[in-house]
């Protein structure tokens, strides 16, 4: 890789000193929240506790308001709350969400995406994972859409879908619009006990056509890893070499809705739990697609199981628009290979771009 | 003149309160009321001719009475008194075979209505999470109801090529409840507590008994205008309710069990004859089911008055709240709200009885 460096990325350089620009602002931008949100939620703000609380609340967003040091203020019960006023203030908004939770006065969409969990409790669990753990650095956000569906298609990898669940982490809370991203995962997640309950409530829904169509129709953002099992358990020798995208459903999918493709890359996923062997036997015996063995999985048991802190970036590539093409294109096999391969190359060509620009794994 | 409406399973509650209900309507001048014992509830004016579905003497009647329109409201769960499982689906099946028999050779029939239900798209965790009323089935329903509700659609389906005069509309309802409803899920919701299987949380849609029989009044008359009632229709209230949802509402207990511990059970209080807790009510309780209901409102023109949430509330207000009721929780988390400020201790932690 090493003569590969001398290879000049323009453009890529100063999108990521802009990302560099938007990070600091974003630091600015969350002790002021911070500060906000203390006095937003108390009389007597203490200078120390406004401090302390600062490092609690981490940069999370690049537009801060009002609202948003509000909406800050409502996962609190992991948060160490220091000041009276603003523990009153959680307390009685913990209150209000426990007291809903319990009389079952929520509300769930048709897929069973329960906004309101997966807001106040799922993703703060997976949050420190997201900002502490992989320390996950976003870039080309605004190739999201603000409003209206559009298809995200990433490559997939990790040999567990840890992947899948920062992608959703990163859109909601770096996009300025906080969109939710409402993933399409393969069967085997909803036949899992647990899993596929928390799956449902995070809004994911099973991989198929009809449900994909019926969630862009409706303007959401889709998720979609079109690898499948090919690309999240292939072995560590074969990392950040993309697998064949399945029979390129998703490019139909997105004709039909006339939806955008946004292609992303995710990088620093696959060295998460390196993959040098595959127990065959025992997948089949569990009815898994795979069944990893790593330096550390068995072996070492539930200890082996934690991923290696590796840094990750994800960056959103241009959309690619769909609208011009006419309503006959869906079916049209030739133009599927040509887009999904379009879509593919944009994957795997970023993915090399960012491996170029990355300094270790681990940092 | 006036329409003349055969009516079949006259003597179930729900059928009973269609015969009175459509017995209103200006355009009906008779309605005949068929069932194979005589119903307990009064139906108004209506005739009543004790028939069995099952007899080919379903034919007479159907000639004496001269019917234009036919609601086949005899396919159904569970058996009205005592009867066994085998009654059910020889009534279901054979009854509807029949009935469509006579409808065949009968030349005043020019409307059939057959009361379904999204059974036939059966719970499995490959399907959709919105069936439309095109989805095949990935898993067709192995027995009891679901499979019953499969066959008579396919015997409507073969009438429907066969008679192409006659206008046949199939309503799928989602699972009907409300303060009479006696369908199985109203009994499992009736239990002091719910079992449910461990680990799933079945996205569950009811449809309000009140829109079933709006439902199956718009199928019998002609179409209103820019609206068509031929075809086949979800018919079910907006919205979805998880099993978890429905359970806190209700004020009753759940208790999870392991998928084969519940299956084990279910068969246990089947054989002892204690609820008709079939195979595939633990399939729905364990995937659930939600139907799309776009070709009900944009074809049929129907709008459901209840949503499922709404519906849901009324069956509560019906059956009353369980052991722990909704208002008891709020009040004991008033309760320790009210001591939080002194203690200063946030010991609850929501996580866990969120998820």
């Amino acid at each position: 890789m090493a003569d590969a460096k001398v290879i000049p990325f323009d453009d890529d350089r100063s999108r990521s000193a802009s990302a560099g620009r938007q990070a600091r602002r974003r630091g600015a931008g969350s002790r002021r929240a911070g500060a906000e949100s203390s006095a937003a939620g108390d009389v007597h703000p203490l200078p120390g506790a406004t401090g302390r609380d600062a490092p609690a609340a981490p940069p999370r967003r690049d537009t801060e308001t009002e609202q948003d040091a509000a909406r800050q203020d409502t996962p609190q019960e992991r948060r160490p709350a220091e000041d009276d006023g603003g523990l009153e203030r959680r307390i009685a908004s913990g209150l209000a969400f426990l007291r809903r939770r319990l009389t079952g006065e929520y509300e769930v969409d048709d897929f069973g995406y329960d906004a309101e969990l997966t807001d106040q409790v799922l993703l703060s669990l997976l949050r420190p994972l997201y900002e502490k753990y992989f320390r996950v650095e976003v870039k080309g956000i605004d190739n999201i859409p603000k409003e209206g569906g559009a298809l995200i298609v990433a490559n997939h990898s990790g040999t567990l879908p840890l992947d899948a669940l920062m992608l959703q982490v990163a859109v909601h809370d770096r996009h300025p619009a906080q969109r939710h991203l409402r993933l399409l995962a393969a069967d085997l997640v909803f036949v899992l006990p647990l899993i596929n309950e928390l799956a449902r409530k995070l809004g994911h829904t099973l991989a198929c056509t009809e449900d994909a169509e019926r969630l862009l129709s409706q303007g959401e953002l889709v998720g979609v890893m079109p690898e499948g099992f090919k690309g999240i358990g292939k072995p560590f020798s074969e990392r950040y070499k993309l697998q064949r995208f399945g029979r390129g459903g998703f490019v139909s999918t997105a004709l039909r809705q006339r939806v955008p493709i946004v292609p992303c890359s995710i990088a620093g996923a696959e060295e998460i739990y390196p993959m040098i062997g595959n127990a065959k036997t025992l997948a089949r015996l569990l009815g898994l697609p795979y069944f990893p063995l790593t330096p550390t999985f068995p072996w070492l048991g539930p200890l082996g199981a934690i991923p290696l802190p590796t840094k990750w970036t994800i960056q959103f590539g241009e959309p690619i628009p769909t609208d011009g093409y006419p309503a006959e294109a869906a079916d049209d096999p030739m133009l599927m290979f040509d887009l999904t391969d379009q879509v593919r190359e944009e994957i795997q060509h970023t993915l090399y771009k960012l491996l170029v620009q990355r300094r270790s794994v681990f940092f | 003149m006036g329409q003349v409406v055969l009516v079949t399973g006259a003597a179930r509650s729900l059928a009973g309160r269609f015969v009175r209900r459509i017995q209103r309507d200006p355009q009906v001048e008779r309605v005949v009321a068929v069932d194979a014992v005589p119903p307990e509830h009064h139906l108004g004016g209506a005739d009543f001719v004790q028939a069995d579905i099952r007899q080919p003497a379903i034919a007479r009647v159907l000639a004496e009475s001269g019917a234009d329109t036919v609601v086949h409201l005899d396919v159904t769960g569970t058996a009205l008194t005592g009867g066994s499982r085998a009654t059910v689906k020889e009534t279901n099946v054979i009854g509807t075979m029949q009935l469509l028999g006579a409808c065949q050779k009968s030349p005043s029939v020019k409307r059939l209505v057959v009361k379904s239900s999204t059974n036939v798209y059966g719970s499995a965790s490959r399907d959709p999470a919105v069936f439309t009323e095109t989805t095949p089935a990935k898993s067709l329903p192995s027995g009891g109801f679901a499979k019953d509700t499969v066959e008579v659609e396919g015997y409507v389906r073969g009438f429907a090529r066969r008679r192409p005069d006659v206008a046949v509309c199939v309503l799928r309802f989602a699972n009907i409840l409300g303060p009479t409803a006696d369908t199985p899920l109203a009994s499992y919701f009736s239990l002091p507590v719910l079992p449910t299987v461990f680990g799933y949380d079945p996205r569950l849609q009811f449809v309000h008994e009140d829109d079933v029989i709006e439902a199956l009044r718009i199928a019998a008359h002609e179409p209103r205008r820019s609206t068509f009632n031929s075809g086949t229709f979800n018919i079910a209230g907006d919205g979805v309710l998880l099993l978890s949802q429905c359970a806190r509402r209700l004020g009753r207990p759940m208790v999870p069990l392991l998928l084969p511990a519940v299956t084990w059970a279910g068969s246990l209080v089947r054989t002892l004859g204690m609820t008709d807790f079939s195979p595939e009510q633990i399939r729905l309780l364990t995937h659930g089911r939600v139907v799309a209901t776009d070709e009900m409102r944009r074809t049929l023109g129907f709008t459901p008055r209840y949503t499922t949430a709404e519906t849901f509330a009324d069956f509560v207000r019906s059956r009353g709240t369980g052991l722990l009721p909704p208002e008891a929780l709020v009040r004991a988390v008033d309760r320790i709200a009210a001591l939080a400020p002194r203690g200063g201790g946030s010991g609850h932690l929501p996580t866990q009885s969120a998820t």
